[in-house]
């Protein structure tokens, strides 16, 4: 018999459909891997139980003969920052540890009606605040990928979607949610070898996940490939009422248009990406990204994307500013942890119980939020911030006149240890420098995987493309895919 | 820009976030290193630049004026840390 978590999402999809396996054989065999695999530290939560019993509603539907959902038999990993009815939801902060939502999340909810299971809820960097999972309450995740040569260090999977990655790459699922504010699915998708996309914003709905940053934040879907993305992302998208920023348009059928046939497509190449300094191997991918991009059809052009240095430093002041307010509801008062010393007054309590309950980088995104947002500072910082987001947005339009989609690199450099980076802010900060522009002009972009560094590790690909052309985007990087011959895994050590 | 320590104990009591002297001192440094980073931005021309609003362009909905939702007090109530009955429990704000 085939093990079966070998298989992705259309595979596992096509089979039950067929009646190859049972939709419970292939919960089984993840719960089994999951439970096997408890040092990656990638769930928070397990839930066995529920992966099965939706497995038995398809195999029953199946039976009786009705239509599947598009996601039929798929058990999934739901990272932590998605609401889940009756299953504890902490975007891995102390401040909600406990926390039993009483409804579940719009994303999960299609998922669930699509015919997905739920194998349990992911580890993540705090609030989605960090790019190596290393400010997760529950501890560090931590990448199934060593470097080559007997170096036996643990590595980072990327954040903040970090457990999904390492789930994904472990083989413990098929494929699991993300959310992306500024590189949260495409950078650790690339440290692990996997795809990942952030579909345009407003594709999927933020009610119920969560939130951090809320004009940059959006869920999208990890998995082993471009067709399982696609898959999985027709799943999740959709208007929702209940989100004031949904899109209300029709979710596109991706998967069925899938074409790596690129010929007649422009795709630029931003000059300013091309940093002094920039990582060999990753120059050395980009450059076979391209040649692979050419193979397909698509005409290379370059282009400019004048404001691109500025990306970061307007990235953060945004996400701090609408993080300080959204997370002000944490107050010991209607849920999550309450904090109260002898004596203390409300005023204490708030102080004390937020104190106890944030991290120190969640700590120190809402204080600089506070102050950016403060009187006084507001123009200088918050104002000047959000003009630069506009003008990097108009760079991506202009840039649309002359291609069709983007090539670049999703991260600067391969995945790096656990605790290399983590005494210096700043320099985590700059992991996110080629993925944070498509963020604040809310594009689709994705990241595959492009090959390996040196020591052996994935590298990831991204292409960005216009609004709403997640089909483009999805097209590119199937012709990457079918290209770049990616196989390699992580050597099992767990 | 740059901020002292009585600065950013203002910003944690705006923050509602308790902090102590030691923790205020290191935090000096970090978000001066944030704040002298994020400086940068001031050297872009931004003459006639509308600040964004919104990242896609999309109207606002407006929606029938009815109850959609409600008479769910034991969900709301459901993860309260100290709940009083059918009330949120907090510490004594009047003697």
């Amino acid at each position: 018999m085939t093990d079966l978590t070998k298989l992705g999402v259309a595979a596992i999809r096509d089979g039950v459909a067929s009646g190859a396996f049972k939709a419970v054989e292939v919960a089984e065999a993840f719960n089994t891997n999951v439970a096997a695999a408890k040092v990656l530290n990638a769930f928070i939560v397990e839930t066995p139980e529920k992966a099965v019993e939706a497995a038995q509603a398809v195999d029953a539907d199946r039976a009786a003969g009705k239509p599947l959902g598009k996601m039929a038999g798929v058990p999934i990993g739901m990272k932590d920052l998605f609401c889940t009815e009756g299953v504890q939801t902490t975007a891995a902060s102390h401040i909600l540890e406990g926390f039993i939502p009483q409804y579940e999340s719009t994303v999960s909810a299609n998922l669930w009606r699509a015919g997905a299971g739920m194998l349990g809820k992911l580890n993540m960097d705090q609030f989605a605040m960090g790019s190596s999972n290393e400010t997760s309450y529950f501890g560090n995740v931590i990448s199934p990928w060593k470097r080559g040569g007997g170096d036996n260090a643990a590595l980072a999977p990327g954040g903040s979607s970090g457990g999904s990655a390492s789930a994904i790459a472990a083989r413990l699922c098929p494929a699991a949610t993300g959310t992306d504010t500024g590189g949260s699915i495409r950078q650790p998708a690339a440290f692990v070898g996997i795809s990942g996309i952030k579909p345009t914003y407003g594709r999927c709905s933020r009610w119920g996940i969560v939130a951090f940053a809320s004009s940059l934040d959006q869920a999208g879907p990890m998995a082993r490939d471009v067709r399982d993305c696609a898959i999985m992302l027709e799943a999740m998208a959709g208007f929702d009422p209940k989100d004031s920023t949904s899109l209300d348009l029709a979710v596109p059928d991706w998967e069925a248009a899938l074409s790596s046939d690129l010929r007649g497509k422009k795709v630029g190449i931003p000059k300013e990406y091309r940093l002094d300094g920039i990582d060999e191997d990753i120059a050395a991918m980009w450059d076979n990204g391209i040649a692979w991009l050419k193979d397909a059809g698509a005409e290379i052009v370059e282009i400019s994307l004048p404001h691109t240095k500025y990306a970061l430093p307007a990235y953060y002041i945004i996400a701090p500013a609408e993080a300080s307010s959204n997370l002000a509801r944490y107050d010991g008062v209607r849920y999550g942890l309450r904090d109260l010393p002898d004596g203390a007054g409300l005023q204490d309590m708030y102080a004390a119980t937020r104190a106890a309950g944030f991290g120190a980088e969640v700590r120190r995104r809402i204080m600089i939020g506070t102050y950016v947002l403060s009187a006084g500072f507001y123009d200088a910082y918050y104002t000047q911030a959000q003009k630069v987001r506009a003008l990097i947005a108009r760079d991506f339009e202009q840039a649309w006149g002359v291609c069709d989609l983007i090539l670049a690199p999703t991260a600067p450099s391969a995945a790096f240890g656990l605790g290399e980076k983590t005494n210096d802010p700043l320099s985590m900060y700059l992991n996110d420098v080629f993925a944070v522009p498509a963020s604040l002009a809310g594009l689709p972009a994705m990241s595959v995987p492009g090959g390996l560094s040196k020591e052996g590790l994935p590298l990831g690909l991204q292409i960005v493309g216009k609004a709403l052309d997640e089909q483009g985007v999805l097209n590119a990087g199937l012709a990457i895919e079918e290209r770049a011959g990616f196989t390699a895994e992580a050597e099992k050590w767990w | 820009m740059s901020v002292d320590k009585d600065t950013v104990n203002k910003i944690a009591r705006l923050s509602r976030i308790a902090i102590n002297d030691e923790e205020a001192e290191k935090m000096v440094g970090e978000l001066n290193g944030i704040l002298a980073w994020v400086e940068q931005l001031g050297e872009v021309d931004v003459t006639g630049v509308e600040p964004m609003t919104a990242v896609i362009p999309n109207k606002t909905r407006l929606r029938d004026d009815i109850v959609t939702d409600g008479d769910m007090r034991d969900k709301v109530l459901a993860n309260a840390p100290a709940k009083e009955g059918i009330f949120f429990g907090v510490p004594k704000v009047i003697e």
